[in-house]
């Protein structure tokens, strides 16, 4: 008994810090409707911070509130300056270019942060006057846990103060219903967000300076909590202080009894915890309907063209790679079989972003499922090749099937959130579940058959089956099924009323989307002889995410040129320097501020503009 | 006739691509409320907007008191003492009335008349019974008389007012006729939009008449009343 009351205060205890940070979050989508993945990122900034100040000042009870306090501060200005640099470019943009343009931060500030404080976790020392415990029922308790419970409720509390008793808060209540409306009553919005990012991420340092005496600080902790938060946040509804206070007592709980009744699926839990209450209420336990941010379709309703003579150019492209093993050694081989598996990924994601106007944000998840699927056969089932890339797509597409009956119930940003859900869950059973898929040591010794053992064979192999998939997703796109699509992209209420069952067709899209990023997960394992949760993982999803910007949402060549480009500058260009983390996020801020078209709108944006007189 | 206050000339307006306006000029005096006329779609609205800075793009001459307004967001319009009351009213329905009130507050300004809540909600008493009720729960009427009480607590100097009588019942339009002749009376501008020539009539004193996005005809109220050639052209239905 007090056993579980510990545990429901432990619980408490981790609650009081996701909502420090998931307040942040909420306060600033409910301001700027931008989901700000770098949200984590002040997180573990401000307690790297948190960790260096109190390292030097914590000696006493005042250096150490005040060291927290100057890591929060530090964090908020960190946050104003993100504002003015990034993200007020990014307000009028679709909600794509703004999760990747702040995920670009976080990969920034992952290096950033690595260079300031070296790639060793780090232990903080203890809360002066604050070390020790007391007992519950005599069960020891720690008395800083005890403070942070407490926090909590306060910072509700004086949240709910700054917003309603305040004029500050008054008008940035006004300008998150209309802030057009606000600027023409004299206020300045972007002072306003400035100050709203300020406080945001304030509050973000806050929790991470605080976990300080609490848990090792490492360069893992900034996705690791947006993630949580972001579950928080969707949980809650977003834009709702109460919902997400509400939302992380209740996932606190979940994490403190889940440890106890499933130690192996925690992660799992907290998943399935939000998807189960999205499709219960659709807008979160406390979010309303209105508060659903209008998605921003304006950018993609450049209707696809077939292109002239596509047939004869693609023909031409696939005749020119047939013959690269003439000429290409051994490493361009590689090189390029990874390219065109990529392509064929990258062309499964723009399926459902460019057709269907659904952000995923955990595309990454069928592309490991298909990676996963063939070395497990291979592994567990000895399965020769073909049978092993037969079971990729299968898989993955069953798992689309699954997870996409959730996710196409919703669009816009909690379509994107529960696509990243679904990702993680599928992400942490491959790395908790040791004993079928080896966990963070992956599965090795997934080779191709003899007879496609050699560079070029798998090549041919590679390139046979990615272009047939390719060549099915276009036709995909030009069929009844992609104008279905398109129209429920462009109008959902339209289209329905026309009797296309729009959510059907998602789910379709979702699926198909899913066998073929799972068939491209399947050649990849075997070109690479192995499997890792990696390819599961968030970045991977973000790759994706890159690749179809970089080769522009409104042309289905795109996403090719995209994989090719982005392939061969992460492996040329990267590989040259430690630092690939900041030059990658570098380019996609780059990317998402100056080429918002890709560069194949880009290129042809050129050639218009030179064939047009200029108005 | 006074020196003017407003001076428009050569508005050009574009959503996106579309030429919405084309050369529109006029002027509103000191103390003078001119109204703006036209059909639906004739670019009254827009005309407004544009004034305030709320359109994608546009090109002009824009002074007010002789300060250049052509180049500045639409917040430093507003401070200057243009206080604009859209037509689709607006109104922040997670505030209350008192909060609502409060967006809008401004410093005063020397030449225009000094608001506050008192003196706003003895203007519109409806306002005074629901001080804390949020925007959610009031009448079409009660949220057009906030939209423009809101306005009013920038202490503007000139006020644009978008279809001050559209969709409202005969007793609050006429309510709504008898508050801008009291802030006329305060010494306030006021440049409105309108299609009702009943309601324009009973509070303006100048008309600028438009169709299509340019300026077909200006004058007096009682020469526009007097010219059935100009109503029959432009303002018929």
């Amino acid at each position: 008994m007090s056993f579980l009351l510990v545990q429901a205060l432990s619980g408490l205890a981790t609650a009081a810090t996701l909502f420090l940070v998931s307040s942040g979050l909420t306060i600033v989508f409910g301001v700027t409707r931008i989901v700000n993945f770098a949200h984590g990122s002040f997180y573990m900034v401000g307690a790297y911070a948190g960790w260096s100040l109190i390292e030097r000042f914590g000696g006493t009870p005042a250096g150490f509130w005040g060291s927290v306090a100057a890591a929060a501060l530090a964090m908020g200005v960190l946050g104003a300056a993100m504002e003015i640099g990034l993200l007020r470019r990014l307000y009028r943009s679709p909600e794509l270019f703004q999760l990747l343009g702040t995920f670009g931060v976080v990969l920034v500030v992952q290096d950033l942060t690595a260079w300031a404080w070296g790639p060793e976790d780090l232990l903080g020392r203890r809360a002066s006057g604050l070390k020790g415990s007391i007992d519950i029922l005599d069960q020891p308790f720690p008395l800083y846990d005890l403070v942070l419970i407490g926090l909590g409720p306060l910072v509700l509390g004086l949240l709910w103060l700054l917003f309603n008793r305040t004029r500050w808060g008054t008008l940035v209540r006004a300008a998150t219903q209309d802030r057009e409306m606000t600027s023409a009553l004299g206020v300045d919005p972007a002072r306003l967000f400035t100050g709203v990012l300020f406080l945001g991420c304030a509050l973000a340092g806050l929790g991470g300076a605080l976990q300080v005496p609490r848990e090792a600080v490492t360069l893992q902790m900034d996705v690791a909590i947006v993630v949580e938060a972001f579950v928080v946040v969707v949980v809650g509804g977003m834009g709702s202080l109460t919902g997400a206070f509400l939302a992380s007592l209740l996932i606190g709980q979940l994490q403190a009894f889940g440890i106890l009744v499933f130690p192996q699926i925690t992660l799992v839990i907290v998943f399935l915890f939000m998807a189960v209450v999205l499709v219960l209420r659709p807008h979160g336990l406390l979010g309303r309907a209105e508060e659903m941010p209008p998605t921003a379709p304006a950018t993609v309703t450049v209707p696809l063209s077939r292109g002239r003579h596509a047939g004869v150019w693609a023909l031409a492209l696939l005749a020119v790679m047939a013959a690269a093993p003439l000429v290409a050694g051994d490493y361009a081989l590689i090189l390029l079989t990874e390219v065109v598996i990529l392509a064929l990924f990258a062309a499964s994601l723009h399926l459902l972003i460019g057709l269907g106007g659904l952000v995923s944000f955990g595309h990454a998840a069928w592309f490991g499922l298909g990676a996963y699927g063939s070395a497990l056969l291979v592994k567990h089932m000895d399965a020769p090749m073909p049978l092993a890339l037969a079971g990729a797509p299968v898989l993955a597409g069953l798992g689309a099937l699954v997870a996409g009956w959730f996710c196409v119930r919703r669009s816009g940003l909690y379509f994107a959130m529960l696509t990243l859900a679904f990702a993680q869950i599928v992400w942490s059973i491959a790395f908790q579940w040791y004993a079928v898929t080896g966990g963070d040591n992956g599965i090795l010794g997934v080779w191709p058959s003899a007879w496609a053992a050699g560079k070029a064979a798998y090549y041919w192999l590679t390139l046979a089956l990615c272009g047939g998939a390719l060549w099915l997703l276009r036709r995909a796109a030009f069929a009844p099924f992609g104008y279905a699509l398109r129209a429920g992209r462009d109008s959902g209420l339209r289209a329905e009323s026309v009797g296309i069952d729009v959510r059907r067709f998602q789910w379709m899209a979702f699926v198909l989307a899913g066998a073929a990023a799972g068939l491209a997960g399947g050649l990849y394992a075997f070109a690479k002889g192995s499997v890792f949760p990696t390819l599961l993982a968030v970045p991977q999803s973000v790759d994706a995410l890159v690749m179809v910007l970089m080769g522009g949402i409104q042309t289905v060549a795109g996403p090719l040129a995209g994989a090719a480009v982005f392939h061969l500058l992460e492996s040329e260009v990267m590989s040259m320097t430690d630092w690939w983390r900041l030059v990658l996020g570098l380019i996609i801020v780059a990317l998402v501020l100056v080429f918002p078209k890709g560069i194949v709108g880009f290129l042809s944006g050129l050639r218009s503009s030179f064939g047009r007189r200029r108005a | 006739m006074s020196e003017a206050l407003l001076t428009v000339d050569g508005l050009q307006a574009w959503y996106g691509r579309a030429h919405i306006l084309d050369g529109i000029a006029l002027t509103v005096g000191r103390g003078e409320v001119v109204a703006l006329m036209g059909r639906n779609g004739a670019g009254k609205t827009t005309t407004l907007k544009a004034i305030m800075g709320l359109v994608e793009r546009r090109a002009a001459t824009l002074r007010l008191d002789g300060c250049d307004l052509s180049a500045l967001p639409t917040h430093r319009i507003a401070r200057l003492g243009v206080g604009y009351v859209p037509e689709d009213r607006r109104i922040f329905a997670d505030l209350t009335v008192e909060e609502n009130l409060e967006v809008g507050r401004q410093p005063p300004r020397p030449g225009a008349p000094v608001w506050t809540p008192e003196k706003l909600f003895a203007l519109f008493p409806n306002l005074a019974e629901m001080r804390g009720r949020r925007g959610t729960r009031m009448s079409g009427g009660e949220q057009q008389m906030l939209t423009l009480a809101r306005t009013l607590m920038g202490n503007p100097s000139l006020l644009l007012l978008d279809e001050p009588s559209e969709g409202l019942a005969p007793l609050i339009v006429r309510q709504m006729a008898d508050a801008v002749r009291r802030l006329k009376a305060e010494g306030l501008s006021v440049l409105l939009s309108e299609q009702s020539l009943s309601f324009a009539s009973a509070v303006a004193d100048r008309a600028c008449v438009i169709e299509t996005g340019r300026l077909r005809w200006t004058g007096t109220m009682t020469e526009l009343m007097a010219d059935d050639g100009v109503r029959a052209a432009y303002l018929a239905v």
